[in-house]
């Protein structure tokens, strides 16, 4: 039983840009403890990016691919997944990892250029992100087949952007999962833009979430800046998959604030004027006028949360910095679970050279 | 003990596989009640029903794909792709994902998969069936590349690959599949992969080669012994990791190299043990070392082949220079 099939009208929302309230909230959202652990989770993504930015421009922190403005997509899935579920982020997911465990430190070491930035220590089974866009879509349906055969029940959850939609790898994943039942929901977090294509040179589809239909799989559209709105879609989409009802398609429609990552400029194919006209409705603000509205949240609060974040995000930085990095020997000792002899060689010359110990 | 040959062989070492390890399972294009195209997996949908052995849609990555998502979750997947001229899409799963997943994660991740595809010409197939891409895999860190020879190794070698801890592709000689037929026991023994195999004994010239052009290799060392010339024959058998080791070992007595594969010559994997033989044991060698492979072509269609692969007489041909070489 398909849950939502509606691949075309407006995006599901509870919460407008107004942080008005729509439409009757989901249960978990009448929960004040539940709120704040999400707009806790979006603001230390945001600080977070800040810092990464900054380490970046000052040389400390390798390309970047900055999430400002998407925290709602990340966070929001991630909240409707339960810990032994298993992510398959693509590379702009923070929020998401963030929220499952990952470490800040483990962050910015990845970031920073360092394989273990992806030994989380958290969530074990999560998959490290995925530079080759959509390339980890198949790997998400063979999890997923890995639960239903195990008749587990558990389900992996599959991030990509707009322009993964344009992959072969995601049509052949799509697929697959519908074709198997699998039980794996595919977020596209849509932000508007694949470097400096737009989504109306990615597809002449009329929305992302009607790739679904062709794979016989439930689509549907949300409003990827209204966190509230993602976790509830997730988590029925999540719950569909549990109960066997097979794999869903869900369209975040959410807008990259940012350059695509440190190493662009957007200024050379998208004007200023659409980046201001997006900055009404980004996430963090919407939720927090939201909770000030409704008299959950208060100025103190706010300071109290911006300056504790800061500290983690400072000392998380402090920690990476202070990591030396990997002797050269480890890029030897994790290419096979053992050593082959004419690898042992390479190795013993590269150290010797390195002057380290073999 | 029983008399098979090397398709059989596969079949044989899957279901030793499948009856050992319940993590084993089978996936690709009709490989389920088809038993697949060459009757590799013949009678395993039978035996453990379709969670085990999967007919997927016609999607060649999303093959390996779902093979490293069952991988990293702890099963032993063995993808099945029908030819290796579809294998190509392929690469990009095995070198971005498989062949890294260990050391991108520090070892949090692995993959310990195979990926079984049958390799070469000389079947008389439509274009796009006879492709020799043996050294494009051997070229990607982290992965293994296996080559059985005869049912034997294909079914020792086999086992090891599934029982291995990372990401192996095995390329199945087409043309060995029912040429011909040996002993197996199917008692379960795995043969090592890094490891060459000595064939035949000589002391004039060391002929390496693998897959296919084992028997070429060997029949022109029979032939060869016929004008008194004394030709050492060795299975490569696993390209990478490369037991350098055998080779140079037999070069040292034999001081003559002659390689043989199928595939193209330029960058082919010849040229890889040439430049070992050449950095390590140049002092060994008595003569250039000599390759015969295919042509630096498009693989020709099959009224052609015949002409485009090595033969037995440019084997002996290049033997013949080497021991003449002064």
């Amino acid at each position: 039983m398909m849950a939502v099939v509606d691949t075309i009208g407006a995006p599901k929302r509870f919460i407008d840009a107004s942080a008005v309230a729509i439409a009757t909230l989901p249960d978990f959202a009448n929960d004040t403890t539940e709120l704040i652990m999400l707009y806790r989770a979006m603001v230390l993504t945001r600080t977070f990016d800040a810092k990464a930015i900054s380490l970046q421009r000052t040389g400390r922190l390798g390309t970047y691919a900055s999430s400002l403005g998407q925290e709602a997509v990340g966070v929001g899935l991630a909240a409707a997944m339960r810990s032994d579920d298993v992510l398959l982020p693509s590379f702009r997911e923070h929020g998401a990892q963030i929220y499952r465990g990952v470490t800040l430190k483990e962050l910015f070491l990845y970031w920073g250029g360092d394989e273990r930035g992806n030994d989380f220590a958290g969530p074990r089974e999560d998959f490290p992100n995925c530079v080759p866009v959509g390339s980890h879509a198949p790997h998400a349906v063979g999890v997923a087949l890995a639960f239903r055969l195990r008749s587990e029940k558990r389900a992996a959850v599959c991030v990509f952007g707009d322009g993964a939609t344009s992959k072969g790898d995601v049509a052949e994943a799509l697929n697959m999962a519908g074709v198997w039942k699998v039980p794996a929901v595919f977020v596209v977090n849509n932000n508007g833009w694949a470097i400096s294509v737009p989504v109306a040179k990615q597809t002449a589809a009329a929305t992302l979430a009607q790739k679904a239909a062709a794979s016989g799989m439930a689509g549907l559209r949300v409003d990827g800046n209204d966190v509230i709105a993602v976790r509830h879609v997730v988590a029925e989409a999540l719950a569909a998959a549990r109960r066997g009802d097979g794999p869903t398609l869900i369209e975040a429609v959410t807008y990259r604030l940012s350059d695509h990552t440190t190493a662009d400029d957007a200024s050379r194919y998208r004007d200023d004027a659409e980046v201001s006209r997006h900055w009404p409705d980004e996430p963090v603000a919407r939720l927090r006028n939201y909770l000030v509205k409704s008299g959950i949240w208060t100025r103190e609060k706010e300071d109290a949360l911006l300056h504790e974040c800061g500290r983690q995000v400072e000392q998380a930085a402090l920690d990476f910095l202070a990591t030396s990095p990997l002797p050269l020997t480890a890029i030897f000792d994790q290419t096979y679970a053992s050593m082959p002899a004419d690898l042992a060689e390479q190795r013993d010359e590269a150290t010797r050279r390195a002057g380290e110990d073999p | 003990m029983s008399e098979v040959n090397l398709v059989q062989a596969v079949n044989l070492a899957l279901r030793r596989a499948m009856a050992d390890d319940p993590r084993v399972i089978v996936l690709g294009e009709d490989v389920g009640i088809d038993g697949g195209v060459f009757r590799a997996t013949d009678g395993l949908f039978q035996l453990h029903g379709e969670n085990r052995v999967i007919d997927t849609p016609l999607a060649e990555a999303g093959i390996a794909g779902v093979a490293i998502g069952l991988a990293a979750q702890g099963f032993r997947p063995v993808a099945e792709i029908q030819f290796t001229g579809f294998a190509y899409t392929c690469i990009d799963q095995m070198l971005n994902h498989a062949a890294r997943l260990r050391t991108r994660t520090r070892g949090r991740i692995t993959c310990p998969l195979v990926l079984r595809a049958p390799a070469g010409g000389g079947i008389r197939a439509v274009e796009h069936h006879s492709e020799s891409p043996e050294a494009m895999f051997a070229h990607i860190p982290g992965l293994k590349v296996v080559i059985p020879a005869s049912p034997a190794r294909a079914y020792g070698l086999l086992l090891s690959a599934i029982r291995d801890p990372d990401p192996v592709v095995f390329l199945e000689p087409t043309r060995l599949y029912r040429a011909v037929r040996e002993d197996v026991a199917d008692d379960g023994s795995g043969l090592p992969l890094e490891r060459c195999s000595v064939l035949r004994s000589g002391s004039d010239v060391t002929i390496v080669s693998w897959g296919a052009m084992m028997k070429e290799a060997g029949e022109a060392a029979e032939r060869l012994a016929e004008e008194g010339i004394d030709a050492e024959v060795i299975d490569v058998a696993t390209l990478k990791p490369l037991d350098t080791a055998t080779i140079l070992d037999s070069v040292s007595r034999t001081g003559r190299l002659v390689i043989v594969h199928e595939a193209p010559l330029t960058a082919g994997f010849g040229a890889e043990i040439a430049a070992r033989v050449a950095s390590r044991g140049l002092t060994y060698l008595l003569a250039p070392i000599e390759r015969v492979a295919g042509y630096d072509t498009v693989m020709p269609y099959p009224r052609t082949e015949a002409r485009y692969m090595p033969d037995v007489e440019r084997v002996i041909a290049a033997v013949r220079r080497v021991v003449a070489y002064t």
